[in-house]
């Protein structure tokens, strides 16, 4: 099942400035809701996101309660070269997604 | 202090507007065919944007896990969607802008979410999805999906007629506490405000949406249940024969519309 939705362009020039388009799956509770029931909902939400391109992070963010569910984050680098773009989110109770995508820069 | 006691006279007369006009509004008449909105062009800006490009549309994750599921063997059948319909590309274009459709079968109307499980007890002998759970969202804004751009095309027969009259008899009668019907606020006040909001005009173009409030995924009947708690009415169960025949009024009032699926909706 796809948890996560990313967009990187597939070709691009070196120098260039490429927008990267990340889009996850996280309900996001923020610990502070409760049930019709009284009872507190734990909060469960993601803590940080990072991007590494080439083994190079470069674009990382820290999540908190008042960020919306299924979280869009979108962010512009340089095309520097050829290889790899790894996206990774990291949160409560375990939840860790990985994605990856390649470019081709020319 | 003072804005307080001024605003108290506006307030009341505001009332007593609204009063003579809901009491006036006997001869409600359907919206002309040129003059009807999608609900999208009543958002802002950047709820346009969400839904428009398919990064930022969160109803995408749900129509990923759709495309999953039909390609997944289910059931004591061992069959999966894809074994009988093939590619949902050709063989499910279109056919959500088709429904509810009439069925033979049962001798009424099926909304998508009904023909989808009576797929699976009938052809795949597998258990039917649970109403609103993340497998019937996604099998049907999957299915939706297929759909996006095609204008909708309600039969309306003999057959589905007394259906269809059942489902305008609703949108038109007046329910619940408040003693509200349908029509008086998206036939005869929409593009007016609610709680600071639009009124749309109700057109069922998106569904199944991803709608920001509910910070997730609905069908059509669970945006019918807000209306109905909102308006003091007991909403009907999902899958209600009340409920699908005024989802089949809703569609066919808004036959010729652009399918939009899946919609993002403030």
């Amino acid at each position: 099942m796809a948890n996560a939705i990313v967009t990187v362009p597939a070709q691009a020039k070196r120098g260039e400035i490429i927008e990267i388009k990340t889009l996850v799956r996280h309900a996001m509770e923020t610990g502070f809701c409760r049930t019709q029931l009284g009872e507190l909902i734990p909060r469960d939400i993601i803590r940080s996101f990072v991007c590494i391109y080439n083994g190079t992070e470069i674009f990382s963010a820290e999540l908190h309660p008042a960020i919306a569910a299924n979280p869009y984050l979108t962010f512009t680098t340089v095309a520097t070269e050829s290889g790899t773009i790894a996206f990774k989110w990291v949160g409560d109770n375990g939840f860790a997604v990985t994605e990856t995508a390649a470019i081709t820069v020319a | 202090m003072r804005d307080r006691i001024g605003e108290r006279p506006r307030r009341a007369r505001t009332a007593a507007c609204l009063l003579l006009g809901f009491a006036a509004a006997t001869t409600a008449a359907e919206i002309p065919l040129g003059e009807r909105r999608s609900g999208y062009e009543f958002m802002g800006r950047e709820t346009r944007a969400m839904q428009d490009d398919d990064v930022a549309n969160p109803g995408m994750l749900w129509v990923l896990d759709g495309e999953a599921l039909w390609n997944r063997k289910a059931g004591t059948a061992g069959r999966a969607c894809a074994d009988c319909h093939g590619d949902a590309s050709l063989s499910m274009k279109g056919v959500a802008a088709r429904y509810p459709a009439f069925d033979p079968a049962r001798r009424r109307p099926i909304n998508l979410e009904q023909r989808i499980n009576l797929c699976r007890t009938d052809h795949q002998q597998a258990a039917p999805l649970a109403y609103e759970g993340r497998d019937l969202l996604g099998l049907t804004a999957y299915v939706a999906r297929q759909s996006r751009g095609l204008p909708i095309e309600i039969v309306d027969d003999e057959r589905t007629k007394p259906f269809l009259d059942a489902g305008r008899a609703t949108f038109f009668r007046r329910q619940g506490q408040l003693n509200l019907a349908c029509t008086q606020c998206h036939d005869e006040r929409w593009g007016k405000k609610l709680a600071g909001n639009p009124i749309p005009q109700a057109h069922p173009t998106g569904y199944p949406v991803y709608r920001l409030e509910w910070q997730s995924l609905g069908s059509l009947q669970r945006r019918l249940r807000n209306c109905y708690i909102g308006m003091r009415a007991e909403p009907y169960e999902y899958g209600a024969p009340e409920f699908v025949d005024l989802e089949l009024y809703l569609m066919w009032r808004a036959r010729g519309m652009k399918m939009e699926a899946p919609g993002v909706r403030p």
